[in-house]
């Protein structure tokens, strides 16, 4: 059966488009866009008055939590809040249990989301086996079998040398390396962002330091492999500045941030709400509009989630022995929309950052609504404003620094694949 | 007057607040030196003491206060409890409520714990020190002793020494102290200042010479002993070189100033022991005045509407 | 509504009275102290041991004794205890105390006050003398001299002040309703 969405506002930043146009959807793929009226007859037409129709969202960094801990989420219920917050497609973190270092994981990961997914699963493969530093997974054959990037998020690669043969071997294949930066000795004992605010509630501090020097290092092997980097969620001014020279010096690098990063300051950890504890940390305000600044000029290419799910449990204690994390897919893009409200960067760049980059950095074929790509399509109400209430969140983790918080853009329906998911 | 009726940290507190805890305090003290100590005004009240890091001193003195009250007081054994066996701390005390106790009185080694209860708590909470936060009552027996010798606490110069980084007593001892008015310098190595201290309206010194230079009050501060292994310090000996409050470094400070310490000591490592023992060490009064102060602090809470 | 009870003159009439009237029950000051109950009782304590003093020549010893920590009301009262300075220099122990308030109201001050003496020591006697007594008492205490007796109902509210300057002396009823 076809679908026509009409009357939306369609953006599409990989085609120029931005205007009033109908989308015709044929089973999974996408037949054509048309002009108001000339589009042909279908069986189902979506109203997308006021709303915006946009290239389904992509989140090039998600913790699906299964296999292993399914009691904090599983790809279900997070393909299920994937959907529910715009995004048609997920990348998700290899730091499961066990590790998602050989193609049996990534092979149960691709079927279990055919089977019970609501949206498309790309699984980024370990770069080093169990993620310890100590010797590099099998990429071709992790490649073959599905993974489309590499990492060892969770856990930086903290042997240099092994992060060097990542960038080299990883050449051969023209994946993505990306990587959690931090040294984990500055890191050891820290809970939050090291400053003013450590010091006034006492819990230890991790250095921006921590980040910032493993940054360093990992864009001077970038230099020399002429490897492929992507740096994963980047939280400091400092790092923004490295990056930026990098860049300008024509090193192969993207990196992303999440909207924890431009939404939040250390300053709300004075509350002692463990739904604030993530790492990298909660940075300063000044780390804040750094962050805006480097995503206006293209440093930040991406926004990314980092949708780290955890069960009330683990995040239900004092802060020192709370797990890290937030459940990011379902504000996500609210928070993203307030940056445009903001003037920090229009609707098309945030497209761009949420959807069209991150495919590109992946090497997938998404973040488009052109011809007979795949039916891909998030429709938003950009004006809607709602208050963010985890308890009715489709993740399994409610951990969310945002309980209360009231946001602009709401998502209204979701295509996956020509499916066609609303909530009411 | 007592706005909340939990105490969590000087933080929390105005200096008006601060104030009436230590008058409060001076007619206790005046209770303690008659021959029977004990006033009724808890009477049929209960509280625990929860403390998941050992200090026999802090409990003690909480265990007396309340006593001298009349409340009971029991000690809520965390070694020998299910809080070994997994308990989260919210259901121990939460348990600990449900056995009818009025007040708690925690310490834990992570910081916020007593914040965290006192939002799923009926019963008062008060904090006997939590990470490197607050240590509340410590501060305000120190400022009743200072008090008790200077008869001010604003335009006095009391000079704080050791690891402020990690010090509950430094963090609580600043905030009180500053918010009555005092010129309050912090002394230490680099290495255990914590981030923009200075923020908080204190000198910073790396110098002990120059830190305690005509101060009105030196504090000296616990050395954990494992700060050496962690790198924060080449020796223990290095460190009392620098750091030790020795009476050559005392003659620096004004001729009457007067030397704290919140115990328990490390002579030979903070402190020489001619300084502890010397007329000028108020270190045994601290802690004769800890009952008068936490009684205060007892009372009080249990005064404030509910 | 507020209306005078007693001017300066009706008080120091009413001091004087009782003054004599302590002597004479006691047969003389020997071992005779004077307690005054924070904050009212003091004052007048002081104006009574001057005025025994002038009768019997030689010097009667006179405390302060605050009662906050021993009333039963800490967790009832609106307002938040504050503290006042006790000062008992002497010891009571075998004497006879008159222990003195402005006011007697429903007898739970004088309770407290009786709790609190005897954690000083253990009094031979204890009197109470005050200057007014307003009736609607809650527990079985009377007093052995009252300066003068006042029908009250129980919202007034019997305020007095005493001060260095006599003149300025006065009770004052303020009408419950
Ligand atoms: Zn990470």
């Amino acid at each position: 059966m076809n679908i026509l969405i009409k009357n939306g506002r369609v953006i599409d930043p990989s085609q120029n488009i931005d205007g009033y146009k109908d989308v015709l959807i044929k089973g999974r793929k996408i037949q054509g866009l048309y002009t108001k009226g000339k589009a042909p007859d279908a069986g189902k037409i979506i109203d997308a008055s006021n709303c915006i129709v946009i290239p389904g969202l992509v989140d090039m960094h998600t913790h699906l939590r299964e296999p292993g801990f399914e009691y904090k989420e599983t790809i279900k219920t997070g393909t299920m809040a994937a959907v529910k917050g715009g995004f048609t497609t997920v990348c998700c973190m290899p730091n499961t249990k066990p590790v998602n270092d050989t193609i049996a994981v990534t092979e149960f990961i691709l079927e279990r989301s055919l089977k019970e997914g609501s949206c498309s699963v790309y699984p980024i493969g370990a770069i080093t086996i169990s993620q310890k530093s100590e010797a590099l997974t099998e990429l071709e054959a992790m490649i073959k079998a599905g993974c489309i990037a590499f990492s060892d998020d969770g856990m930086p690669v903290t042997n240099s040398v092994m992060m060097r043969r990542a960038l080299e071997y990883s050449k051969i294949f023209k994946v993505p390396i990306i990587s959690h930066c931090e040294d984990l000795n500055l890191s050891e004992g820290g809970v939050m962002n090291e400053g003013f605010v450590s010091t006034i509630v006492g819990l230890q501090g991790i250095p921006k330091a921590a980040e910032e020097t493993m940054v360093a290092r990992d864009l001077s092997l970038c230099e020399l492999t002429g490897g492929r980097l992507h740096i994963a969620h980047v939280s400091t001014e400092g790092s923004v500045k490295l990056i930026r020279n990098a860049k300008s010096r024509g090193i192969n690098v993207t990196a992303e941030t999440c909207p924890h990063y431009f939404s939040l300051t250390d300053e709300a950890v004075i509350s002692y709400d463990t739904n604030l504890k993530v790492n990298p940390p909660i940075r300063t305000a000044h780390d804040v509009e750094a962050i805006k600044e480097g995503l206006k000029d293209g440093t930040i290419d991406v926004i990314a989630t980092d949708h780290a799910p955890h069960h009330i449990d683990d995040k239900n204690k004092e802060f020192d022995a709370a797990a890290f994390g937030i459940s990011g897919l379902e504000t996500a893009f609210a928070l993203s929309l307030h940056l445009v409200e903001q003037g920090t960067m229009d609707l098309n760049q945030l497209i761009m950052k949420i959807s069209i980059t991150p495919s590109k950095i992946m090497g997938i074929n998404k973040g488009t609504l052109s011809i007979d790509a795949d039916a891909d399509i998030t429709i938003i109400n950009p004006e809607n404003k709602f208050i963010v209430d985890p308890s009715k969140f489709a993740s399994k983790g409610k951990n969310s620094p945002f309980n209360k918080w009231q946001l602009k853009g709401t998502v209204e329906k979701t295509v996956s694949m020509g499916k066609v998911f609303e909530w009411k | 007057m007592i706005k909340s009726k939990h105490l969590l940290g000087i933080k929390e507190l105005s200096a008006k607040e601060i104030y009436h805890i230590l008058d409060t305090a001076s007619g206790f003290k005046d209770v303690l030196k008659r021959d029977i100590k004990k006033v009724p005004p808890l009477r049929g009240k209960s509280v625990v003491s929860l403390f998941f890091e050992p200090s026999t001193r802090t409990k003690t003195s909480f265990a007396l206060a309340a006593k001298r009250l009349s409340a009971d007081f029991v000690n809520f054994s965390v070694s020998t409890s299910s809080v070994i066996k997994g308990e989260t701390i919210q259901d121990t005390a939460l348990t600990i409520q449900s056995l009818g106790a009025d007040f708690m009185i925690v310490r834990h080694a992570s910081s916020g714990v007593p914040h965290l209860l006192s939002n799923i708590l009926e019963m008062s909470v008060i904090n006997a020190g939590d990470g490197a936060n607050e240590h509340p009552t410590q501060a305000l027996l120190d400022l009743f002793t200072i008090l008790a010798h200077k008869k001010r606490i604003e335009g006095l110069t009391v000079s704080i020494i050791g690891d402020i980084a990690h010090s509950r007593v430094a963090k609580s001892n600043i905030y009180a102290l500053t918010k009555l008015g005092a010129n309050v310098r912090v002394i230490c190595p680099p290495t255990l200042m914590p981030a923009e201290i200075e923020k908080l309206g204190v000198d910073v010194f790396h110098s002990t010479d120059k830190g305690v230079k005509n101060c009105d009050v030196v504090m000296t501060l616990r050395l954990q002993l494992e700060r050496q292994s962690k790198g924060f310090l080449p020796s223990l000996e290095e460190y009392f070189n620098l750091y030790g409050l020795t009476s050559e470094r005392l003659k620096l400070a004004k001729d009457d100033a007067i030397v704290m310490h919140p115990g328990p000591m490390n002579r030979g490592v903070e402190i020489e022991s001619a300084v502890a023992d010397g007329p000028q060490s108020v270190i045994l009064e601290q802690v004769t005045n800890g009952i008068a102060v936490r009684m205060a602090v007892l009372y009080l809470l249990a005064g404030v509407k509910k | 509504m507020s209306k005078e009870i007693l001017d300066s003159n009706d008080i120091n009439r009413a001091i004087r009275r009782m003054a004599h009237e302590i002597i004479e029950k006691n047969k003389g000051t020997e071992n005779l102290c004077l307690v005054g109950i924070q904050k009212g009782g003091v004052v007048l304590a002081g104006r009574l041991a001057s005025q025994i003093e002038s009768i019997e020549a030689g010097p009667i010893e006179v405390g302060a004794l605050d009662i906050t920590f021993y009333r039963d009301d800490l967790n009832t009262k609106e307002e938040q205890p504050v503290v006042k300075r006790t000062d008992v220099p002497f010891t009571i122990t075998g004497k006879t105390v008159v222990l003195v308030d402005d006011v007697l109201f429903t007898g739970r001050s004088i309770r407290a006050a009786m709790d609190a003496l005897t954690d000083f020591g253990r009094p031979a006697y204890i009197q109470l003398a005050v200057l007014i007594d307003r009736g609607h008492r809650e527990l079985p205490i009377r007093a052995d001299y009252a300066g003068k007796n006042i029908p009250t109902s129980f919202d007034d509210l019997v305020e007095v002040v005493l001060e260095e300057d006599n003149s300025k002396n006065r009770a004052v009823l303020i009408s419950g309703q």
